[in-house]
């Protein structure tokens, strides 16, 4: 124990220390690509006299690397399309890696079994989008909150089980008798909810949310903001929260990381983005929000639209919309470097000081 | 006399158990050339009150009261032949989902000839030039290709720009556009905002934008109007309206905006939900969401809760609200007895 805290001292740089100050979650290189081409005998074309074998892909992801700190709130951002929702479903585990590596608190957990993923899984829970899908209509809202408690602790007694739900269905604000209903009796802001008890339910510490406010209403979306900000304060929670609403960003995260066509472009504490937005991609981005006041700035019109992940451009993805690309951004991918206000970003032209 | 004026509209979906009131007493105009912005949350009767504008309603819907002026011609009264002329034609209507409003089995050009067609007596030829310009107008890259193409070769924006290039061929008065742009992303929403603004400009159309989203309307429009429960309760022009709201339902919608809050604090929500259409509470359908129904001094405002409130004129606009007409009359009362 000493030797190792003595070693720490001696090192010159500050070596990785213990699980307690190292990221909860740590992606690297990941990856992601869903084969468009079907099965053998579909992926089989007859060119040139030969048969040959043609697979096509989607690159939903390439080469996404991210770190997540203990209690804080991770937005990722970026336009359908650009992999934000791919990155959470493969680090819930819903989808495996095409390449790549993802760490849950020192341990790495996408090559593990169903079974030794299954305490992993208690520890990281996910809010979906949609609660109009996201729960089983034939089950009561008792019986919706009950089953991960019994699936992850299969010994307690039902007893326990409902005093759990009881407790849970309380710090969400759902009333004691919506227990026996049904999801569709409820409204959106209400299935929301439920949807959140249901994640709350097994004590994460870790909670994916993939666009949890965007199919309610803003009265509502309010509401539902407000109780993930107090379940975080409650309970220590730390959120990876996917959205393409920058103002919600704005309020609700710690850490922002912009991604398009599957790549992170830019990663910075949430006030320095917004004070100085570095990528070209993110000031773009920046400048479409509507906002209220009419002193606004005119936004930033990108050329053409975004292209197919099916044949991802050659260097920066971004290049054939950039506004700042030269011959180096068509040609070479450009990699995250730190900035001078604690940012990363992967752009050539900042790099090379060309943009500021 | 305005271009278009509505006037006491009671639109009703008669259904098994009754009839369901889905607008009430909806009254307003649109000048030449105006931009007035339609918002509220899913329910309030937004996009029944633009359809019910070119009498799109479908059964079991009516019309049950009111009129609808347009050009001085009353469209309630109208029979669909004499509609079917202004419609498409004088008004034309952008819907939110491009899919589902283009065919999938007609080329862009077939559907632009058809519209052209249907309204005058031109040639393929002509109306296929009409087209190409109109393509033009909306700056989609390589318009003439765009012609023989199919919508699923486009994407969403561009299609969104496709259907643009239809709602203006026949040089409208005035377009209706039903959330054009909740389907897009945020860039490609800035552009099609940003060119339907420059063509009703350009061109001198009305644009009567229908959207849930207050930064969109605050951009674009004029005029606005809140919808709450197939109500306006609040209409006036658009900046008077962001910056000072007299209604609480609209103060607690652009106070719910995380951009109004400091970063990181709670949000001012608004409690509850908006009732549905055939539940409705009684009074002012806002009040069991309302801050104002107590009074500062603790005593309740009875009328919130028994009376449907009335109009009062607030500024350049107009409120429907019992705490906003009380507050106004206090205002007025002091300012006769100095005098």
């Amino acid at each position: 124990m000493s030797a190792i805290a003595h070693a720490k001292a001696q090192a010159p740089h500050p070596a990785p220390a213990a699980e307690t100050a190292s990221p909860l979650l740590q992606v690297r290189g990941l990856e992601k690509h869903f084969s468009l081409s079907g099965d053998f005998l579909e992926q089989l074309r007859f060119k040139g006299g030969r048969i040959v074998r043609e697979q096509r892909y989607v690159h939903a992801i390439n080469g996404v690397d991210l770190e997540i700190q203990r209690g804080e709130a991770l937005c990722v951002v970026g336009e359908s399309g650009c992999g934000k929702s791919t990155v959470a479903r493969t680090v819930m585990g819903l989808l495996h890696p095409s390449a790549g590596e993802i760490h849950y608190a020192g341990q790495r957990i996408d090559d593990l079994s169903h079974k030794a993923l299954m305490p992993y899984r208690r520890r990281m829970q996910m809010i979906f989008q949609n609660p109009y899908a996201s729960l089983n209509p034939r089950m009561t809202i008792q019986q919706t909150l009950e089953e991960p408690i019994r699936l992850h602790h299969p010994d307690w007694s039902a007893q326990r089980v409902k005093q759990q739900v009881a407790e849970v269905m309380a710090s969400v604000g759902i009333a004691a008798d919506w227990g026996g209903r049904y999801g569709h009796e409820f409204s959106g802001g209400q299935r929301q909810r439920i949807a959140i008890a249901r994640a709350l339910a097994v004590d994460p510490e870790f909670i994916v949310a993939d666009e949890p406010i965007s199919a309610l209403d803003v009265s509502i979306q309010a509401q539902v903001l407000n109780l993930l900000m107090e379940a975080q304060q409650q309970r220590n929670l730390t959120y990876l929260f996917i959205t393409h609403d920058l103002a919600v960003v704005e309020h609700f995260g710690t850490r922002v990381a912009v991604m398009y066509l599957g790549r992170v472009c830019e990663v910075a504490p949430t006030a320095t983005l917004f004070a100085r937005p570095r990528h070209p991609y993110t000031q773009a981005l920046m400048s479409a929000i509507p906002r209220l006041e009419d002193d606004r700035p005119q936004h930033i019109r990108l050329q053409g639209e975004v292209p197919t992940p099916v044949n991802l451009p050659s260097g920066c993805v971004f290049h054939g919309r950039c506004p700042h690309a030269n011959e180096r951004c068509r040609r070479e991918v450009p990699a995250l470097i730190v900035t001078a206000e604690g940012g990363q970003v992967a752009c050539h032209a900042v790099e090379e000081g060309r943009i500021d | 006399m305005a271009l278009l004026d509505v006037n006491h509209l009671d639109v009703r979906f008669a259904l098994r158990r009754g009839d369901v009131q889905a607008l009430r007493d909806v009254s307003f105009s649109l000048e030449r050339g105006e931009r007035l912005g339609i918002v509220g949350e899913s329910g309030a009767g937004k996009s029944v009150a633009a359809f019910s504008l070119l009498n799109l309603i479908a059964k079991p819907g009516y019309i049950a009261g009111g009129s609808i002026h347009f050009d001085g011609r009353d469209l309630t009264a109208m029979s669909d032949r004499a509609l079917r002329h202004i419609r498409g034609h004088r008004m034309s209507i952008i819907f939110q989902d491009p899919m589902m409003t283009l065919n999938p089995v007609l080329s862009i050009g077939e559907q632009m000839v058809e519209c052209l067609k249907a309204h005058r007596r031109i040639s393929t030829r002509e109306a296929r030039a009409i087209s190409l310009r109109k393509l033009e107008q909306v700056q989609i890259p390589s318009p003439a290709a765009r012609l023989d193409q199919y919508p699923h070769e486009l994407s969403g924006g561009m299609r969104q720009r496709v259907i643009i290039a239809i709602a203006l061929l026949l040089d409208p008065d005035i377009i209706i556009a039903d959330e054009p742009t909740t389907a897009l992303d945020v860039t490609i929403q800035a552009e099609i905002m940003a060119l339907l603004l420059e063509l009703c400009e350009t061109h001198h159309v009305g644009l009567i934008l229908i959207t849930h989203d207050l930064g969109v309307v605050s951009q674009v429009s004029q005029r606005m109007l809140v919808m709450y429960a197939g109500r306006v309760i609040e209409q006036g022009p658009t900046r008077e309206i962001i910056n000072d709201p007299q209604h609480p339902y609209t103060q607690g919608l652009i106070n719910a905006l995380p951009q109004m809050a400091t970063p990181g604090s709670r949000l001012n929500q608004i409690p509850g939900s908006m009732p549905s259409l055939d539940n409705l509470p009684s009074g002012c359908a806002f009040h069991p969401r309302c801050g104002f129904v107590e009074r500062a001094d603790g005593t309740t405002r009875r009328a919130c809760i028994d009376l449907v409130p009335g109009y009062v004129t607030s500024g350049n606009g107009r409120v429907a609200c019992h705490m906003v007409a009380e507050m106004l009359e206090r205002e007025r009362i002091p300012a006769e007895e100095i005098r």
